[in-house]
């Protein structure tokens, strides 16, 4: 998992409240071998019409918003079923950051485990956000360490995360990262093992 | 100090480290298929990780591969969807130096069937694999698990697994099996006994003077059906017969290596004073041919019963559900079993395709041929063997050829209809005598109706066109 630490970039304003995994990502995406790749169907219903047109007025295409790494999105964000297939697409799209009022839980912890952060504000700070959002030339930018994003105008804003979640995103630590932590014990244990249970060995 | 259990010393054996309430675990042996790995290679690429132990690591196609024309490579396959996870395989392989058997290598197959018989899976390691049912591992006294992909990647990254402990339970089956009763008529009345919750939270350790006298075959099915069990694993202690089985194959120790490696092996057994959290007790006499009548593996009657009665079931839950099953079987209240009329019969999967079960499989189509019964008209039996190799050795023992005189399909290695990925499927309404592990809904195509049973009483089934007791043909 890729660590955050502080992010510089453009938001992009996505006015909808309940969006569901099925809107980040519908179902026909997931018979894939990658994890790459999955953008292709991020808010595919949203992004294009019935006949795989793109639809110019989805905020993801405008051209103003090419390239944004921040989605700021309405309340309760990424609802419905389970799938890790959500966080992969939109961190596929080049999004590693989402802030709304709130989010779904398990949504959640799936972006948690892979890298994306789901920053929680006050609804009208979210409003105010939104607001400087507008047209694409601005920057803002969202800092773990200092639990803070900046919006273009300077206004900053404050928002929680738990310790160890945030000390995991810091360090870009998943289940994988945590045991390597022990990478270690894991030689010593393997330099033992060639020696009582040689046969294991190629 | 009270003993350790088998359980408890492979655990101990494999702890590498201790991180809040989990166990970094080790693992000897990780085994690969197409279709729960490709988005852990993935992950795998995208963090820039290599795989840990690729010499530990053995992959196989076998989930959504087709049963015929395997030579033909992925060409033979025309699901875009499942050629994609095969040449997806075939490219991680390469990219990370993993032993790899495709499709049409006559050592692929079911990769339950491949890792023993390639001598891969041996007594103490621990054994995972992103399947359920590689609880059958556990047959050599391994600690064998099945994980999921994002585990997948754990191990292939670390070559260990995260873990808490479970708890240590060991059903004992006393006496011996009557003629006719086999391995996985044991395992269905464990489970019927025991229930799809019975294993919840333990590792089971089985035990008992029938089980001691089954052959490895017989040792894999019973293992293989203890996750349906609800147990994370089962064990069998390795002995005399374990080490028979192992000798000579191509991954088994050789020479001096051999006898440390025995030596090392014989350490695991459960100690007399040991303690087990739950112990269950069966009498291998009061098992007879045992068969589903449901939709849960726990829904088992003796091939003598009847079709359950809602209304004699505790709990309204308990009866719903029970109605609910007999609707979608389409089978009434109080009729015997034998009374099924059977569509389809399907001998494999990696419960029972290992070379035994096809003995026992033609041995009942023989002596039926040689009374002058083939399959019955209405019926479609297929025989898919477990792996390549099984196919070839019963080709070398001729039991091809009586199957196919007596009617039957023999058909190349994979997964085939136990779980309905590739080509071979029940349709909606067909009732199928089946070797394999689930008969959930739609486990084996859409609306396909599953009874579970052993080998011998498929191919008996398949001959008298219901479910009957193969007794009558021995
Ligand atoms: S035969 Fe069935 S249970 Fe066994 S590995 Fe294949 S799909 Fe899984």
């Amino acid at each position: 998992m890729k660590a955050f630490t502080r992010l510089d970039g453009r938001a992009a304003p996505l006015q909808l409240a309940n969006v569901d995994t099925d809107q980040i990502i519908p179902a026909q995406f997931l018979k894939t071998v990658e994890r790459e790749g999955l953008s292709k169907g991020l808010f595919f219903a949203l992004r294009f019409d019935d006949q795989g047109g793109v639809r110019p007025e989805f905020v993801l295409n405008k051209p103003e918003f090419k390239g944004a790494s921040i989605l700021i999105a309405g309340d309760n964000f990424g609802c419905g079923s389970s799938r890790e297939h959500a966080p992969w697409a939109l961190m596929d799209f080049g999004i590693d950051c989402v802030i709304s009022t709130s989010f779904a839980d398990i949504f959640k912890n799936n972006c948690l485990n892979n890298g994306l952060l789901p920053v929680i504000l006050k609804p009208e700070e979210v409003e105010a956000l939104m607001d400087e959002a507008k047209g694409g030339n601005h920057v803002f930018t969202v800092d773990l360490e200092s639990q803070t994003v900046t919006a273009p105008s300077g206004a900053k804003f404050h928002f929680d995360i738990d310790p160890d979640r945030k000390h995991k995103l810091m360090k870009g630590l998943d289940a994988i990262g945590e045991t390597l932590q022990h990478a270690g014990d894991i030689d010593v244990y393997e330099s033992k093992r060639a020696l009582s249970t040689p046969w294991m060995e190629a | 100090m009270a003993g350790k259990t088998l359980y408890d010393k492979i655990w101990d054996a494999h702890a590498v480290a201790q991180d809040g309430g989990e166990t970094v675990l080790y693992i000897d042996l990780h085994l690969i298929h197409e279709v729960t790995t490709p988005q852990a290679f993935a992950g795998l690429r995208a963090a820039g990780r290599k795989v840990r132990r690729p010499d530990r690591t053995l992959a196989v196609a076998d989930h959504n591969t087709p049963t015929i024309g395997q030579a033909l490579g992925v060409d033979a396959v025309e699901d875009p969807e499942a050629r994609l996870q095969l040449q997806t395989l075939g490219r991680n392989v390469i990219d990370h130096g993993i032993e790899y058997f495709p499709m049409g290598d006559i050592r692929n197959g079911i990769v339950h069937v491949v890792g023993p018989e390639q001598g891969r899976t041996q007594p103490g390691m621990t054994v995972v694999c992103g399947d359920s049912h590689t609880s059958t591992h556990g047959a050599f006294g391994a600690l064998a698990q099945g994980i999921c992909t994002s585990e997948v990647e754990h191990v292939l990254a670390t070559q260990t697994l995260r873990q808490a402990k479970s708890k240590n339970m060991r059903v004992t089956v006393d006496g011996q099996l009557g003629p006719g009763i086999t391995a996985k008529d044991m395992a269905l009345a464990i489970i019927g006994t025991i229930g799809t919750a019975g294993g919840t939270g333990s590792v089971i350790e089985f035990a008992g003077e029938a089980v001691r006298n089954l052959s490895m075959e017989g040792r894999m099915t019973l293992c293989n059906l203890t996750i349906e069990g609800g147990a994370r694993a089962g064990l069998i202690a390795p002995d005399e017969t374990t080490f028979a089985y192992i000798v000579g194959r191509p991954a088994a120790p050789k020479g001096a290596a051999w006898d440390m490696a025995l030596s090392y092996w014989k350490t695991f057994f459960t100690d007399d004073d040991a303690h087990f959290d739950r112990e269950v007790r069966l009498r291998a006499e009061d098992i007879e041919p045992t068969v589903t009548w449901g939709t849960s593996p726990e829904d088992t009657l003796p091939v003598s019963g009847h079709v359950p009665d809602p209304a004699s079931f505790a709990t309204p839950d308990k009866r719903a559900s029970v109605e609910r099953a007999l609707d979608y079987m389409g089978l009434t209240a109080g009729q015997p079993i034998t009374d099924a009329k059977v569509d389809v019969v399907f001998i494999g999967s990696c419960t029972n395709s290992r070379i035994e079960d096809l003995r026992a499989a033609a041995a009942v189509a023989q002596a039926a041929f040689l009374e002058g019964r083939l399959v019955a008209p209405h019926v479609r039996a297929m025989v898919v063997p477990g792996s390549g190799l099984v196919r070839e050795q019963a080709e070398e023992e001729g039991l091809d050829a009586i199957l196919k005189a007596a009617g039957f399909e023999w058909r190349e290695p994979g997964c085939s209809m136990c779980l309905g990925m590739n080509p071979d499927k029940l349709a909606p309404g067909q009732r199928c005598a089946s070797t394999s592990n689930r008969n959930f809904e739609g486990r084996q195509g859409r609306g396909g109706r599953t009874h579970l049973m052993s080998p011998a009483m498929a191919a008996a089934a398949a001959i008298a066109g219901h479910i009957v007791d193969v007794r009558t043909f021995l």
